[in-house]
């Protein structure tokens, strides 16, 4: 009667872990490492607590158009979570998932989304709340090139949505508005985090304009020089979508654990995790317990200001379009 | 070599030491002052702030699992690639050296490329070629063969840029010490290993070393080529280089100072063997 009991159990120990052990491979944008060194040993923890299994998940970090390209051309992603939507776009595009991954997940995709906002020197000695201080002749921002960073882009577009609602719609006026914004610009770095170290470490500017989920990790990495976190009255809805790359985790084996894996996000455990670190949720108890820390704010969407990704491509991003029209000839 | 030239018409020297002109002195004085700012200051630098935070930040910097690996897969690499490059670098300079077919001049122009070209070409070829959309990619995905975004691309791309440093260095002696002594082994009946490990290769063994040398500075440090076919993902696929530039983007300074000491460390090793052997060779 042992014996065979035994047996099953070493059997069970000999077989039990290779079985039990799920793998994920999340290709995420570049600065999420640390959003996703305390989601990922999170989640581990509650896929355990479900289902029994282990769960090792796989980060890999990079510009996320550079990271779309690398899982076109292989790299075996089974989850993708960015900061650029049309980069999910791209992989529709190539067939590794449905065009309508919108749909697949609840806030079109996005568990989590930011805003433009702005830090400012100590004191806010230049008293910016707005965008208009932006304008200001004495006010000098400090954000990257939008021709190279989609960080600016949102900067750009958020600017250009506020002058509209200013102005009711009047295109020229929009574009007199982020002329001036980009007339104060001192220097126009590649990317993101230059324009931080431009900002913080070499002095320059009055105000930079970042990601709001960006200001309170500046703030903090440089908590010495006093920066303070400034929400404009108005500003862009900056999604964070997610998705399951299709075909990728159809031949892995791995489509229920990356389904699991990115709804788990929604839940309010994870949502507490990504209000700490400043990101905006969609849980609307966790979203209230945070309100102290972020001001309310009007957000617009580029769907609803321009039409969508495509349009804004067309009309403000294309060579000789609006943005070429007031950022080269500023 | 004598500083004669340097010496003024009518000047005389003194204390045994060629008296200098204010030019001379101005270009050494900028010599010094570029060296300074371009090479010594940023090498220090790496260090003071690898250390900024002291000992402990370092050390638990460096154990960092993804560090470690990051450490562990850029051996694996030089390791794999620096005997390989060996193997071609001597073979391919013996049948440049040593005999006359045709297709030799293009040979030689070959070992060459990778010198002119910019490692991200190479990278983006390999990719192109190997990738899912690449020309081989639908057969080796039938196969279930992962190249790029796997070690395998990452050989290869590394394989691609440090090929010449070998053959280069071999090469020349080669050519200058002629076929003269391996005919006269021959005829005193060796075979060809033995002509080989008896004749060909102490005449190169320095110019050997040093190739290695610098092929293995150069794939430790390779970055451009690897970083378009790593997809970096970390504990993974993720070399040291590629690392540092990671932790730097995570605002992890420190991280990234300290995992750049560790690749300023070969570097300087490697630096250290190649002086030592160009004084061998003399």
């Amino acid at each position: 009667m042992k014996l065979p009991l035994l047996a099953a159990a070493v059997g069970l120990t000999l077989a039990g872990p290779a079985a039990a052990q799920d793998k994920l491979l999340n290709v995420s944008y570049d600065v999420a490492r640390e959003l996703f060194e305390v989601l990922n040993p999170a989640f581990a923890e509650h896929w355990q607590e479900e289902t029994g299994r282990t769960i090792t998940i796989d980060m890999s970090h990079g510009g996320s158009s550079k990271q779309a390209r690398a899982i076109l051309e292989g790299l075996p992603a089974d989850v993708v979570t960015f900061n650029q939507e049309t980069d999910i776009d791209v992989l529709a595009e190539g067939g590794l998932l449905p065009e309508d991954w919108r749909d697949a997940f609840p806030n079109g995709a996005s568990p989590f989304y930011s805003l433009p906002a702005f830090l400012v020197r100590e004191g806010n000695p230049k008293n910016i709340d707005d965008w208009d201080d932006l304008a200001r002749e004495d006010v000098a921002p400090v954000f990257p090139n939008p021709k190279t960073s989609g960080n600016a882009r949102y900067t750009y577009l958020a600017a250009y949505a506020y002058a509209l609602a200013q102005n009711d719609g009047d295109e020229a006026a929009a574009q007199d508005f982020v002329r001036k914004i980009f007339a104060g610009v001192p220097v126009f770095d590649t990317g993101g985090r230059a324009a931080t170290q431009t900002f913080a470490e070499r002095g320059i500017g009055d105000v930079l304009v970042t990601f709001e989920a960006e200001t309170g990790q500046i703030a903090e990495q440089y908590s010495a020089e006093g920066f303070e976190r400034v929400t404009p009255s108005m500003s862009l809805f900056a999604a964070f979508p997610v998705a399951v790359v299709a075909e990728n985790a159809e031949d892995n084996g791995t489509t229920d654990v990356a389904q699991a894996y990115l709804d788990w996000l929604y839940t309010p455990e994870a949502q507490r995790i990504l209000a700490e670190r400043d990101y905006r949720v969609t849980d609307e108890a966790v979203a209230a317990e945070f309100a102290d820390a972020q001001a309310p704010v009007e957000l617009v969407t580029v769907d609803e200001v321009f039409d969508g990704w495509d349009a804004v491509t067309e009309n403000h991003l294309a060579s000789g379009g609006i943005l070429d029209q007031v950022f080269v000839n500023r | 070599m004598s500083a004669q030239p340097l010496i003024a018409p009518g000047a005389t020297p003194h204390h045994g030491r060629p008296a200098r002109t204010g030019g001379a002195r101005l270009l050494v004085a900028l010599a010094v002052v570029l060296t300074l700012l371009v090479v010594v200051a940023p090498l220090t630098y790496i260090f003071v702030r690898a250390f900024s935070e002291g000992w402990q930040v370092y050390a638990a910097n460096i154990m960092d699992p993804d560090t470690l690996h990051a450490i562990w897969l850029t051996s694996l690499i030089a390791v794999i690639v620096v005997p390989l490059n060996i193997g071609f670098g001597i073979a391919a300079a013996w049948a440049i050296a040593k005999h006359r077919f045709p297709g030799r001049g293009v040979l030689v122009t070959m070992i060459e490329i990778p010198f002119s070209i910019s490692p991200i070409i190479a990278g983006i070829c390999y990719l192109l070629l190997y990738g899912r959309q690449g020309l081989l990619g639908p057969w080796l995905r039938e196969m279930d063969l992962q190249v790029v975004f796997a070690l395998p691309g990452i050989v290869l791309v590394t394989m691609f840029v440090t090929a010449p440093f070998v053959a280069r260095e071999v090469l020349p002696l080669m050519q200058a010490q002629g076929t003269d002594q391996e005919q006269a082994a021959v005829t005193l009946g060796a075979s060809g290993w033995q002509v080989f490990r008896r004749v060909t290769l102490p005449n190169i063994k320095w110019a050997l070393l040093y190739g290695a040398v610098l092929c293995t500075a150069r794939a430790v440090g390779e970055f451009g080529g690897v970083s378009v076919v790593s997809g970096s993902v970390r504990g993974q696929t993720n070399t040291l280089p590629l690392h540092v530039e990671l932790l730097f983007n995570d605002l992890n300074t420190v991280g990234a100072f300290a995992a750049a000491s560790t690749l300023t460390l070969i570097a300087l090793v490697a630096l250290a063997l190649k002086t030592a052997l160009e004084s061998r060779r003399g």
